[in-house]
């Protein structure tokens, strides 16, 4: 493990990034944009946009860092930069770490723009601390990154890769109880959403929006959450191998 | 490396590979394409999985994490990222192998890149490309180099220069194994391996290959290694 190493890989995937506006400019406006619609088809219904909100706030990330790095990965792997690292003094770790690293940093310019937009423009409120929202965001991003470096070796092209999304993402979204409540769901849909990871992001950041209760749930959902995105990047980093066929 | 077999997709890539490759002088990896260069070259540098055989590299199992800063590699498509700046590019690498900005400057330098540095490497030609992973195998000096194809597509001239800096590499003591498919560059390199289907059909200088099979040009040498092992 190097930070040297895991810092230049941030920068640089930052800078690969910063190469190509257009995508910076979707991944930032496209949240806002959304959460604009939503106040809007609610707009008979204020108390439906105050409820999930919040909670689709720190969604966002998710969603996007995970389409971000599973195509930035794929390309990395069938350009064959990624075998050419491999035969550097690097450990994979910087590799995926330099990755978290740069997309947190975006993820948390994103939450925050889109948080300007909800909470000041469009007066959305939380119960909880709106830094509450943020942090989870964050985590929610480095979740869904974790889930797309993984993900990104079972895919040989793009267009694979983004089916990946309606495949492993949006299921979890409908489970994860911003649609329907869990205790609402048929009991095996219960048992299959308690399987997902998102269901833990969504639920603490749920508690967030709602106020509390803060307890041993709450840990829980945190813990879980963290606790996914460490074994996704352990997994992830079990794909990249140093020798192939 | 000692009995060397690789398997690819179905297929025999390699067979029965015993070679040495000694440091202080160019050897060059001659024969058609898909004879098993590429796989040779990979194995080498430790990315290749090999079926049967050992390949040591400074007294090391290839691969081994000690010798991944001792060992520059470039592969033959040019694996860089196409989305950044040439120094963008060798200058990562740098800060992976944790060399100065100087030795990056310089190694832009080498290749010819200098007033190209700043330009981004998706838009440059296919023959800057594969300068730039030349720059970023030559980075650190590495006392190894294992160069697959580095002067395709080059012009004569540069062509030239490249030779001569790997010559001045190899004065330096390190061991440089550079593949090729065409026969004229032969010539520029102090020792030869001939591979074909995967096997090595002959092996020595360029001048001693002349005389073994007594053919004027390489062209003609090959021809009839490959008419005499048939």
């Amino acid at each position: 493990m190097s930070t040297r190493v895991t810092f230049a890989t941030a920068a640089r995937v930052l800078t690969q990034l910063r190469r190509d506006p257009r995508t910076v400019a979707l991944l930032l406006l496209v949240p806002c944009v959304l959460v604009v619609l939503l106040k809007e088809i609610f707009a008979e219904e204020p108390e439906v946009f105050q409820k999930i909100g919040g909670p689709l706030l720190g969604l966002f990330p998710f969603i996007s860092m995970f389409l971000v790095t599973s195509i930035t990965m794929l390309r990395e792997r069938v350009s064959g930069t990624l075998e050419r690292l491999m035969t550097l003094p690097l450990h994979k770790l910087d590799i995926l770490l330099g990755y978290a690293i740069a997309f947190a940093l975006f993820a948390a310019v994103q939450v925050t723009l889109v948080s300007v937009v909800a909470f000041g423009l469009l007066d959305l409120r939380v119960a909880g601390p709106k830094w509450a929202v943020v942090l989870l965001a964050i985590g929610n991003a480095l979740l869904g990154m974790s889930l797309g470096l993984f993900v990104s070796a079972f895919a040989t092209t793009e267009f694979q890769a983004v089916q990946f999304m309606p495949a492993l993402v949006f299921p979890q979204l409908l489970l994860c109880g911003l649609f329907v409540a869990r205790a609402d769901m048929a009991e095996w849909l219960q048992v299959v959403s308690a399987l997902l990871p998102l269901t833990y992001a969504y639920d603490a950041l749920a508690k967030v929006a709602a106020g509390g209760p803060y307890g041993a749930r709450f840990v829980a959902d945190v813990a879980i959450t963290v606790g996914a995105t460490v074994l996704l990047l352990v997994l992830a980093a079990g794909t990249l191998r140093r020798r192939t066929p | 490396m000692e009995g060397l077999r690789v398997v690819r997709g179905g297929k025999v890539a390699l067979d029965a590979i015993s070679l040495e490759v000694m440091p202080g002088i160019v050897t060059g990896l001659l024969g058609p394409s898909g004879g098993g260069k590429s796989t040779l070259m990979r194995a080498t540098v430790g990315v290749q999985r090999v079926d049967a055989g050992r390949v040591t590299v400074l007294g090391r199992p290839a691969g081994s994490p000690e010798l991944r800063s001792r060992v520059g590699y470039r592969t033959q498509a040019p694996s860089v990222y196409n989305d950044l700046s040439v120094r963008e590019n060798v200058h990562y690498f740098g800060r992976v192998l944790g060399v100065t900005e100087a030795a990056v400057g310089e190694a832009i330098e080498t290749v010819g890149l200098g007033d190209d540095a700043d330009r981004i490497a998706g838009r440059l030609s296919g023959g800057q490309l594969a300068r730039v992973a030349l720059a970023m195998a030559l980075l650190g000096e590495p006392e190894v180099l294992v160069l697959d194809e580095p002067t395709v597509g080059l012009d004569p001239l540069l062509r030239r220069d490249l030779w001569d800096t790997f010559h001045a590499i190899a004065d330096r003591g390190a061991t440089l194994l550079v593949s090729s498919h065409v026969m004229d560059e032969a010539d520029r390199c102090d020792e030869l391996l001939l591979l074909r289907e995967g096997r090595i059909i002959a092996t020595g200088t360029p001048d001693e290959l002349r005389r073994r099979t007594g053919a004027d040009d390489l062209d003609s040498v090959f021809l009839r290694l490959v008419e005499g092992d048939a």
